[in-house]
C-alpha cells in the first residue's frame, strides 16, 4: 500500500520541523549527559576560567579607587557585576573551536556529516547548546563564592533580566556562527592559525572581554559598532549589569538579531563553496 | 656531569627536528607581536587613568610586563612541550619507554622537548625589559644586574616546580588536558605585579603567589624596589617548591601502573 502524493506534500513540512526539533532535543540531552560525566574535567576549566576576569577586576578597580571611585562612570560595584557576569558570557561563549575544523576535513569525519539528512551547523548548535545547561549550573557555585568576595552592585529591572536571558542565547549564536565561518577557511588552507589569532587578539579588544567599552576610547568605540564583537561580550554582560538606557537595551537586542542574520547567510554562502571544494580536495 | 651531557644531547635533538619547520618561525613572530600588542594596549588603557597604579610607574609596569613575557616564553618554548608530552604519556602508558631509560626519569620528561620557535617571546621580552630601563632613565648598577638575572633564574625555577607539580597529578587524575588551561589561566596573573592583588585573594589564589612572585621579584631587583629579604625568600621558595616537586614526582611513579594494566 502507498500513500497517496497529494496527502505526502501536505504533511511534509510540519514532518521536517518536528524532526528538527526532535533532533534538537535529543542532541542536547546527549550532550548534557555526556558532559556532565566529566564533572572533574569541566570544573577545573571553568576554575582556570575565572583567573582571566578576577586579573581584570583587580586592575580595574585599583585604577577607579585611584581614580576618586569610578572609571568611565563604572563604579567599584559596576565593575564587580560586569566581570563577575562576565564568567557567564564567557561560558555561553565557548562554542565549536575553529581549530578543531582542521581535524574534521583531514580525517574524513566531514564525509560522515555530509550524509546527514541535514546541515551539520545544527548538530554542533544542539551539542554545544545541550552543553551549557551543565555550565550554568556549575557556573552558579562560582558565581556566589565571586559575588561573596566583590561584592557587586546589581539591580536589574525585569526588562534587563529578560533581555539578558535571551541575550546570552543570542551571543552563543552569533559566536557559533562566525566561528564557524573563520573556521571554513582551513577547507581552502590548512596555514589558518595566524588568522584565527589575529581574529581573537580584535575580539579581545573590540567585543567588551578586556575591558567595558565605555572605557576605550572613542574611535575604538565606533569601530566596535560595525563588527560583531561588541553584540557576543559586552552588550549581553551590560544588558544585566547596566547602566544600559531602555532604548539601548532594545536596539541591542535588534543589533543581535541582525548578527544572527547575517551569520547565518555567511555560514550558507560560504558552506556552499566548501563543501565542492572538500569534495574536490578530499577524495 | 652525565644528566648534563644528556640534556645538551637532547636540546641538540629538538633543535635539529624544529629546523625543519621554518615557517613556524614567522608564525610565531606573529603571535609574540599579537600579544606584546594587546599587552601594551592594556597599559596604556590603565595609564590613560592614572598616573600610577599602586604605586608602580608607567615604565616600571613595562618592565614588569617585559619579565612576563621573557618568562612566557621560556614557559612555551621548554617548559611546556615538556609538559605536555609527560601528560600525555602517563595516560597513554607510553610513559614507560622513558622509564627504561638509564637516565633519571624527572630529568629526561623536562628536557626532550624544546620548541626554538616559541622562543620569540624570549626576545620580544628583552626588547621590552630595553625599552623600559630606557625609560627609567636611572643608570644601572652591575649588582642590580646581576641581581635581576639570579632572580630570573630563580623565577624559572619557580614556575617549572608549578608546572610540574600539576602536571604530575595526571598520574592521580588521568584527563589533564584541563591543567594547561588551568596553569595559562593563572600565570596571567604574573602580568601584573603581584602587590596589586589583595592580600586575601593572593592567600586565597595560592596559584597567583609563586607565579607573581616569580616575575615580580626579578623587576624589582632591576628597579631598586627589593631588599635582601626579598631574594631570601624567593630563593627558599624555589628551593621548597623543588624539593616539594621531587618528592611529588616519585610518589606519583609509584601510583603509574604501565600501558598495560
Amino acid at each position: 500500500m502507498s500513500v497517496p502524493p497529494p496527502l505526502e506534500g501536505l504533511t511534509r513540512e510540519p514532518g521536517r520541523v518536528r524532526s528538527m526539533a526532535d533532533f534538537y532535543l535529543t542532541t542536547m540531552k546527549s550532550a548534557l549527559i555526556t558532559e556532565f560525566q566529566y564533572r572533574m574535567g569541566n570544573y577545573l576549566y571553568m576554575i582556570g576560567m575565572i583567573a582571566e576576569p578576577v586579573i581584570y577586576l583587580v586592575i580595574w578597580t585599583t585604577v577607579a579607587r585611584q581614580a576618586g571611585g569610578s572609571v568611565a562612570g563604572l563604579s567599584v560595584g559596576n565593575l564587580a557585576a560586569y566581570y563577575i557576569v562576565w564568567t557567564l558570557v564567557r561560558n555561553m561563549n565557548i562554542v565549536f573551536t575553529p581549530y578543531g575544523w582542521e581535524r574534521r576535513i583531514r580525517s574524513g569525519e566531514m564525509s560522515g556529516a555530509l550524509l546527514r539528512p541535514i546541515h551539520p551547523i545544527h548538530h554542533d548548535i544542539a551539542y554545544f547548546a545541550g552543553w551549557k545547561f551543565v555550565v550554568i549550573l556549575f557556573w552558579i557555585p562560582i558565581a556566589l563564592v565571586l559575588s561573596l568576595v566583590f561584592r557587586p552592585t546589581l539591580d536589574p529591572d525585569v526588562a534587563q533580566i529578560v533581555v539578558f536571558v535571551i541575550a546570552i542565547w543570542a551571543a552563543f549564536l552569533i559566536r557559533t556562527l562566525f566561528l564557524w565561518v573563520l573556521g571554513m577557511v582551513s577547507f581552502w588552507t590548512t596555514r589558518v592559525g595566524a588568522l584565527y589569532q589575529l581574529y581573537f587578539a580584535v575580539e579581545l579588544l573590540l567585543s567588551g572581554r578586556l575591558v567595558p567599552l565605555q572605557i576605550m576610547p572613542g574611535w575604538v568605540r565606533a569601530l566596535a559598532h560595525f563588527l560583531p564583537f561588541a553584540s557576543t561580550f559586552g552588550f549581553p554582560i551590560q544588558a544585566l549589569t547596566g547602566p544600559i538606557s531602555t532604548a539601548a537595551l532594545w536596539s541591542g537586542l535588534a543589533e543581535q538579531f541582525g548578527w544572527i542574520g547575517i551569520g547565518s547567510l555567511l555560514v550558507a554562502v560560504v558552506w556552499k563553496r566548501a563543501v565542492r571544494r572538500y569534495t574536490a580536495v578530499g577524495n | 656531569m652525565r644528566s648534563l651531557a644528556v640534556v645538551r644531547l637532547l636540546l641538540r635533538m629538538s633543535i635539529l627536528n624544529e629546523l625543519q619547520y621554518r615557517v613556524n618561525f614567522f608564525l610565531s613572530v606573529f603571535q609574540s607581536l599579537l600579544a606584546l600588542g594587546t599587552g601594551l594596549a592594556t597599559v596604556a588603557l590603565v595609564f590613560g587613568q592614572v598616573d600610577r597604579l599602586d604605586g608602580w610607574s608607567h615604565p616600571e609596569l613595562l618592565l614588569v610586563m617585559g619579565v612576563f613575557t621573557l618568562i612566557g616564553g621560556i614557559v612555551q618554548a621548554v617548559i611546556q612541550p615538556n609538559m605536555t608530552m609527560l601528560m600525555e604519556d602517563i595516560r597513554n602508558g607510553t610513559f614507560d619507554f622513558v622509564l627504561t631509560k638509564p637516565v633519571g626519569a624527572q630529568l629526561f620528561a623536562s628536557a626532550r622537548s624544546v620548541q626554538i620557535w616559541q622562543a620569540t617571546d624570549i626576545l620580544a621580552g628583552l626588547v621590552v625589559i630595553i625599552v623600559a630601563i630606557g625609560q627609567l632613565g636611572r643608570r644601572l648598577s652591575i649588582g642590580s644586574i646581576l641581581a635581576f638575572v639570579a632572580m630570573l633564574v630563580v623565577g624559572t625555577v619557580i614556575i617549572y616546580c608549578f608546572w610540574m607539580l600539576l602536571t604530575i597529578t595526571a598520574f592521580w587524575v588521568v584527563q589533564v588536558e584541563q591543567i594547561v588551561e588551568l596553569f595559562e589561566g593563572f600565570f596571567q596573573a604574573g602580568r601584573w605585579p603581584i602587590s596589586i592583588y589583595p592580600g586575601w585573594l593572593r592567600i586565597g589564589l595560592t596559584f597567583v603567589v609563586p607565579i607573581g612572585f616569580a616575575v615580580t621579584v626579578p623587576a624589582q631587583a632591576l628597579t631598586g624596589r627589593s631588599s635582601g629579604g626579598t631574594w631570601v625568600l624567593a630563593v627558599g621558595l624555589a628551593v621548597v617548591l623543588s624539593v616539594a616537586t621531587r618528592w611529588y614526582f616519585r610518589r606519583g611513579l609509584r601510583r603509574y601502573s604501565g600501558a598495560s594494566s
